[in-house]
């Protein structure tokens, strides 16, 4: 079973990402969990949602405490919230943000996961040029589309269609494709840089 | 067809494919995009002929839904916690006088102190209101038990809770089997109701019966909800005939056969208990969980069937009565009458206290080692109770309970859960 905690802001389409996510999921055959946190949200406070992804029926209906995957679309809330409580040894983190691990002073979680797993991706910019406003709930399922291959580009740009139409879902559809090809390029480099 | 839905949106749908003719409802978190997804099916035209009447209060609402079903219209509405109790002299009379009216309850706390997350309190406290209630495991449950609950409803001029629980099943997205309409149309006739407001025909509902016929009047609501007790699984097994899935009916034990411990357990938390009995199971441990699917009418006799070869028996409750204990706990006592066994009342998840599997292995496991309090509170914070003990004997004036355990767990927004 694939476990994905999603944290952000109330406003940022934190509780949506992880509907899109089960959809993309569900698109692809799997069997799919997505919720809320079940706060009473409000814009800009702290917000969780969750997602699980298996081949069997998923009958668990606990928070999600040990994730396998990360989403974070508001990097302050690095400094409120422990993020990275419970994650997996082998876990993949995707941050919204234009700066590296390094930068943000991650350099421990660098260390201690492994490397090619972590990336982050100016979401919010992309969003703010495709949909004109900085929404980067959708943009980063993109993200983690190329950053893990466990969903697809497609199922992604499927969810999105079911969740928006018209010039929504193009713009976050066009705003996930960018973020798939800016994080396959962060890849690349990456595996370049270890192999030189 | 199969396909990925918010909970709410799933019980939208089955509900509409049922043909209510009234829905009227008074918006309350964790219901309200049930009936905001019936509301925009009336406006838009898809599910008619309906009428959705908004109205001023739950009070209201299911005042509403009385009129209606006595006029012979097939009624739906959807409550949850202070809104069910707001509506609660309404509710009896729906059951006293017989409607069979269908309401969703999705289970929420009851204040003070407010809460808006999910337990079972409210239903908890309509058991005795004379409505059956049902309770739902899963998404595909809830909607499959709205399309029998008007069948049970009707057949027997009763109305039907159909609990789930809050938020938990309400708003969590998953894949879900939604039936055809010519197959719900098929299992589920039209209302054809038993007594109706006809200017054609003249009667009144309602009259005020003394002390010379009261009691009969009450005996006969209980007789119904023990035809209930029959129908209820016929009912479930006509609708697997047609729809495949095994969905209601009173009871649902897994892993019971030669389970030494067995939990009790209601609701959506039964999936997360299926998951802990598997991982002890595997461990060696003999330990299964029984599901009360019908908890109004009480299967006394299933129940006891099912635990009568078991050492021991955990109830896990997400409600309370203060004072006393367990509240489904009692029941299941009551079904256990004469039997020696090991009687565990654990109640867990009050107010949206997450259930986690590690906790209920660890309870579970408390109980098959006898080291389990007869009545525990899952994962009670002993730390904080205790301050407020001592600060109520240290001072009069200790100041408002809700407010000082607050101060006393600080700012929980640094934390994940």
């Amino acid at each position: 079973m694939l476990q994905i905690r999603i944290h952000g802001r109330g406003g940022q389409g934190v509780v949506t990402a992880a509907e899109m996510l089960s959809l993309a999921a569900f698109e692809q055959g799997h069997h799919a969990q997505a919720f809320p946190s079940f706060g009473s949200e409000r814009t800009g406070a702290p917000v969780v949602a969750f997602c699980r992804i298996d081949d069997h029926v998923i009958r668990l209906r606990e928070p999600i405490l040990a994730p396998d995957v990360l989403i974070v679309q508001d990097p302050t809330l690095l400094h409120q919230v422990d993020v990275f409580q419970g994650l997996q040894p082998d876990g993949y983190v995707l941050i919204n943000t234009r700066r590296s691990f390094d930068e943000l002073g991650l350099a421990d979680i660098s260390r201690n996961f492994r490397h090619e797993r972590l990336t982050t991706v100016p979401a919010s910019d992309i969003a703010l040029r495709h949909l004109g406003r900085p929404l980067p709930n959708a943009v980063l399922l993109g993200g983690f589309a190329a950053l893990s291959g466990l969903i697809t580009l497609e199922a992604v740009e499927h969810a999105i269609r079911h969740k928006f139409s018209g010039k929504v879902a193009e713009g976050n559809i066009a705003g996930a494709r960018e973020a798939y090809a800016y994080v396959q390029n962060e890849m690349k480099e990456l595996a370049h840089a270890q192999a030189s | 067809m199969r396909k990925q839905v918010e909970g709410s949106a799933a019980v939208a749908e089955a509900v509409a494919l049922a043909r209510p003719e009234v829905i009227c409802a008074y918006p309350i978190s964790p219901q309200t995009h049930i009936v905001e997804g019936l509301g925009e099916r009336v406006k838009n035209g898809s599910l008619t002929p309906c009428e959705f009447i908004n109205v001023e209060s739950e009070f209201a609402a299911m005042s509403v839904a009385i009129g209606s079903s006595a006029a012979g219209a097939r009624t739906y509405t959807a409550t949850a916690s202070q809104g069910l109790l707001f509506m609660a002299e309404a509710v009896y009379n729906a059951s006293g006088l017989g409607l069979p009216i269908v309401m969703t309850v999705a289970n929420r706390a009851i204040g003070a102190p407010i809460n808006i997350w999910n337990d079972h309190s409210d239903s908890m406290s309509q058991r005795d209101c004379g409505w059956l209630q049902l309770f739902a495991e899963t998404n595909q449950e809830a909607l499959d038990l709205h399309i029998q609950a008007f069948k049970i409803a009707e057949e027997l001029s009763m109305p039907v809770m159909v609990c789930m629980d809050g938020f938990i099943l309400t708003h969590a997205y998953e894949g879900v089997d939604m039936p055809d309409q010519a197959d719900v149309d098929a299992f589920l006739p039209p209302y054809e109701p038993r007594q109706v407001l006809d200017p054609a025909e003249p009667v009144s509902i309602g009259a005020m019966v003394g002390p010379e016929a009261f009691m009969e009047v009450r005996y006969l609501a209980h007789a119904k909800q023990t035809m209930a007790l029959e129908r209820i699984p016929q009912i479930a097994a006509e609708f697997k005939q047609r729809f495949g899935r095994d969905s209601g009916g009173l009871v649902r034990p897994y892993r019971t056969e030669d389970a030494e411990t067995i939990v009790v357990a209601l609701g959506s938390v039964l999936g997360t208990i299926k998951d802990a009995v598997d991982e002890m199971r595997a461990a060696g441990v003999k330990i299964g969980v029984l599901g009360i699917q019908s908890f109004r009418p009480f299967p006394l006799a299933a129940v006891r069937a099912v635990l009568q070869g078991a050492k021991r028996v955990v109830v896990l409750e997400k409600s309370f009565s203060v004072g006393l204990g367990g509240v489904v706990s009692t029941d299941v006592r009551l079904a256990l009458s004469g039997l020696q066994l090991h009687g565990y009342t654990v109640v867990a998840g009050l107010g949206g206290r997450a259930i986690s599997k590690a906790s209920l292995v660890r309870t579970f496991t408390e109980a098959t080692a006898a080291s389990l309090q007869p009545l525990t509170f899952m994962d009670l914070d002993w730390r904080i109770v205790n301050r407020q003990l001592e600060r109520e004997a240290a001072t009069r004036r200790s100041g408002p309970i809700a407010e000082n355990l607050l101060r006393d767990v600080g700012s929980i927004a640094s934390k994940v859960l």
